[in-house]
């Protein structure tokens, strides 16, 4: 079977590549140069911080490096992280033999690199000094971004768009596939949880990408055809940016979290060697989540001046989000409990992002208190909070489930001294990194400060030390990736590769052969 | 796991130590309590989620902890099979419902509270703008028409904020390169660095004080943590808050903006001067008296004509307080946003053109006419057309202030 169809030679395997495991790889590649560009641009940052004053780059420049940092790591590493991973194990996981619209799968990756060269390429034109890359957040606030935006504001615009295409595609593509191409028996309920998440989080991208699509859009109608859809004095209303922004802005948290979610939930049973905890309450607390982050965006906004009302239901709203994740938690933690537990490395990197991941919903339980959050809005407890659920939570997953999935997709399994020595460095710099923003945030520092008065100053020196030690643990997971996928290095493994580990990704060979599954597996 | 055991427990210790504040005077690691009753109940609320937080970390933690080192594969712990339990389910999702209501209904309360604007004895407009507060007066005692206003703008010197690392200045586009100083030797930095301005906003204490927020070009947020009180100031948008100073805790109160706008967004500070209702009615009284003997100082200056140098000694003051931090000391500005003065069409064209800019603005840039008096513009005019070595090709080097109110 293989012979006849394998995979084309040179380039054209990746610029025709319509193989769902040649696009999981392209798209896990593309998330993990994004993370090292963002992790560059955040070293800018840190390294501007580590003293008061303002020793290495002008301010708007300092503007341009947290707004470029925030919209490559959301949008070019987290995003295309779990798409990755949802390309390469779906299939595998319901007994697929690809990606049920391949040629649209190879569309809605090779989108991606365009749209990121415009926004990388308008930064580094401001690395030259000839134009200013976009200044006003990755949340670009009407009318900071639209009357008051540099020029570069419609390569973003443009961009934008473009990433939202493809997140669109890729969607599409993922709720086809799992509604169609499951292998006999394979019912809803029995799919692994990865696949519940992702099938969930890829309606939740197909209800939302279109409205960032139409703040972007009228962004580019405020700027250049005459409308005020964001100007007061035109009529219109900055706050109602606000509002489209956020209803796109919130759900898309969980469309960062919900894969992190499955794939814990995938790692967790196979080093504890026991089943899933409550796997039907799994699936509905993610589909309960999933409906919340609907009715809660304007928690994001409680100081733009919300009438009463308005300020109390979505403080309500979203403390109800607690209880589904709690179950989510609690879930973990009874599947470890009175298991066979053993730590290799998908296993520290789950736990540590149980751990780390609850730490972050704690912070955010405390920001959905309207009144207090009033004091701790746009302070770095936010940035606190929104680093440990996205960094220590959706990144650690991603490297979680590369770590676990990555001997089933090379045959090889990778340093383990090495990868344990990267979980490690991860943990301790994500933490000395991002803890103590608390307490810079608590008191009293706001965040997208390009300098800082002295009484932060002692903080903010450790900070940039965890910084930059996160940042170089990072290189240990490059050389770890470049080992075992270009070098070719590392022990065979079996097909069962864990000894726990149970689906049916794990009953094909090792490596996983390019066609798999021609004839679907049947599931009892 | 041990390590991550006793990483855990250094968490808990970080937590532990955060109820006890003063012992890190320089290293406040929690929100401020505040001066006002509100932010008294706000500080309050917020440690209540925080024992709140720890008390479910311990529970939770403890049990992954527990199952960690006691269920483990290399000790020979056999793995039970159970998967569900609809009991502990039910529980675990209905006591955190009820724990959510228990917090909710205090904050509700507070919320409450902070929404009730009535009754207040003086009413102060703040306006927002690139990158200065502006405090306007409107009522006090049930009294209009008072007529005091005023900027409010960062006092930290520069030399004490811009200090490259390098000699080329500040990356990218090597502005500040006249700050470099190759024996790094800055001056040292105040303690109020980057927290004081030239004129505090003066409100009484014991009095509920009324603010109405709004903004002149983008999104600015005006913050007090004391008061526990930030309210974003949104262009077109007039929102409201309110406090009160209590009669014992006059003094200054410092708070920064809270919401990013544009380059400068770190050095727009926040100062309230709380007093005692006597000593703010004095306060007032004299403001008024000062505001006026101003608005005549204005008028007359129309008929008065300044020799080059008064009005070039005074340009450059107002110039660095008001025109640097885009247009840059060296008036090479930071283009293609903020762009150079030095040899600039403006600069050296038509002088009408020139005053009408400083007068109406541009793009980002304000109509200062409205924030400077006609002398102190035509000082800038003055000042702009002469310095770094620009001559104007109109011959006019000289402005009066009668040349600036036409």
């Amino acid at each position: 079977m293989g012979e006849h169809h394998g995979p084309m030679k040179g380039i054209k395997r990746w610029l025709y590549a319509t193989n769902h495991k040649d696009i999981g790889a392209m798209y896990l590649w593309f998330s993990f140069i994004m993370f090292l560009t963002g992790g560059a641009l955040a070293m800018v940052i840190r390294a501007e911080l580590m003293y008061p004053g303002l020793q290495l780059v002008d301010p708007n420049f300092f503007n341009q490096m947290t707004t470029t940092h925030g919209l490559i790591m959301v949008f070019g590493a987290v995003m295309p992280g779990f798409v990755g991973l949802a390309n390469y194990m779906v299939p595998l996981m319901i007994g697929a033999p690809d990606m049920a619209l391949p040629r649209l799968n190879n569309w809605s990756f090779w989108i991606l690199p365009f749209a990121f060269s415009l926004l990388i390429f308008s930064i580094i034109q401001s690395f030259l000094g000839i134009a200013d890359a976009p200044n006003f957040g990755w949340t670009f606030y009407a009318p900071l971004s639209t009357k008051y935006g540099p020029a570069s504001t419609d390569f973003f615009i443009f961009s934008v768009h473009m990433m939202g295409i493809s997140s669109i595609m890729g969607a599409v593509n993922v709720i086809v596939t799992i509604f169609n191409l499951r292998a006999p028996g394979m019912t809803l309920m029995k799919m692994p949880l990865f696949v519940w998440t992702w099938l969930i989080t890829a309606f939740l991208l197909i209800a939302v990408m279109p409205v960032l699509a139409g703040a972007v859009t009228m962004m580019l109608t405020d700027r250049h055809f005459g409308t005020s859809f964001f100007d007061a004095a035109g009529g219109g209303d900055p706050v109602l940016f606000q509002h489209v922004f956020w209803f796109f802005g919130h759900p898309e948290v969980y469309i960062m979290i919900l894969p992190a979610f499955g794939i814990v939930s995938a790692i967790i049973p196979t080093f504890a060697r026991k089943p899933l905890f409550g796997y039907a309450s799994m699936v509905y607390a993610t589909a309960s989540i999933a409906f919340l982050s609907f009715v809660v965006w304007a928690h994001h906004m409680f100081t733009v001046g919300l009438p009463l009302a308005g300020n109390l239901f979505y403080m309500y709203m979203t403390m109800l989000i607690a209880v589904p994740t709690g179950v989510k938690v609690f879930n973990w933690v009874a599947t470890m409990w009175r298991g066979s537990m053993s730590f290799e490395v998908p296993m520290l990197f789950a736990i540590a992002f149980v751990i780390l991941f609850t730490i972050g919903g704690f912070s955010g339980l405390m920001l959905a208190i309207t009144p207090v959050d009033q004091q701790y809005h746009d302070t770095y407890f936010v940035v606190a909070h929104f680093h440990y659920v996205l960094v220590s939570g959706a990144v650690f997953s991603i490297i979680a489930g590369v770590y676990y999935w990555l001997p089933k997709w090379t045959g090889r399994m990778y340093n383990i001294g090495l990868a344990k020595l990267h979980f490690w460095c991860s943990l301790i710099f994500v933490n000395l990194l991002f803890f103590p923003m608390h307490f810079v945030g608590l008191a009293g520092m706001p965040r997208r400060y390009s300098d800082y008065s002295l009484q932060f100053a002692d903080f903010n020196w450790w900070i940039s030390i965890g910084g930059f030690g996160f940042g170089l643990s990072q290189l240990i997971l490059l050389w770890i990736l470049i080992d075992v996928c270009f070098r070719k290095k590392g022990e065979a493994v079996s097909d069962q590769v864990w000894d726990g580990a149970d689906g049916l990704e794990w009953t094909l060979p090792s490596p996983a052969p390019y066609h798999s599954f021609s004839t679907p597996p049947v599931v009892k | 796991m041990q390590s991550l055991a006793k990483r855990c427990s250094a968490i808990g210790l970080a937590l532990a130590t955060v109820t006890s504040s003063s012992v890190f005077a320089e290293w406040q690691l929690d929100m401020t309590p505040g001066v006002t009753d509100i932010s008294q109940q706000v500080f309050d609320m917020h440690r209540t989620m925080l024992w709140w937080c720890v008390a479910i970390g311990i529970v939770v933690f403890g049990a992954m902890f527990y199952s960690m080192i006691k269920h483990r594969h290399s000790k020979g712990h056999k793995a039970a099979q159970f998967h569900e339990s609809t009991t502990v389910e039910i529980i675990w999702t209905i006591v955190p419902f009820l724990i959510l209501i228990l917090m909710a209904i205090p904050a509700t309360k507070v919320l409450i509270a902070m929404s009730d604007t009535s009754e207040s004895a003086l009413t102060v407009k703040i306006t927002g703008s690139q990158w200065k507060w502006h405090y306007e007066y409107l009522d006090w005692e049930g009294e209009g028409g008072i007529g005091v206003d005023y900027y409010s703008v960062l006092s930290t010197p520069s030399e004490e904020v811009i200090r490259p690392a390098l000699a080329s200045g500040l990356f990218p586009k090597n502005t500040a390169k006249d700050s470099y100083r190759a024996d790094g030797n800055y001056p040292e930095q105040s303690e109020l660095y980057k927290r004081d301005v030239d004129k505090p906003l003066v409100i009484p204490t014991g009095r509920k004080v009324r603010f109405l927020i709004t903004s002149d070009d983008v999104i600015h947020s005006w913050w007090v943590p004391d008061f526990a009180i930030k309210k974003d100031a949104i262009p077109g948008f007039i929102n409201e808050l309110w406090t009160e100073v209590p009669d014992d805790k006059p003094g200054l109160y410092r708070g920064q903006c809270a919401e990013l706008c544009g380059k400068d967004h770190a050095f727009m500070p926040v100062v309230v001067d709380a007093r005692p209702v006597a000593e703010f009615e004095q306060w007032l009284a004299d403001a008024k008296e000062a505001q006026k003997a101003a608005d005549l100082a204005a008028a007359s200056s129309l008929d008065k004509t300044f020799s080059k140098e008064e009005l070039m000694a005074e340009g450059e003051k107002h110039y660095l307080a008001r025109c640097s931090a885009c247009h840059q000391a060296n008036g090479q500005g930071l283009p293609p946003t903020f762009p150079a003065l030095a040899g600039s069409a403006i600069a050296v064209g038509p002088v009408a053109d020139h005053i009408d800019i400083v007068n109406n603005g541009k793009n980002a840039m304000p109509a200062f006419s409205s924030m400077l008096s006609p002398k102190e513009i035509a000082a800038i005019v003055t000042y702009e057309r002469n310095a770094w070595g620009n001559t104007p090709s109109d011959g006019v080097d000289v402005v009066q202030p009668r040349d600036v109110a036409k």
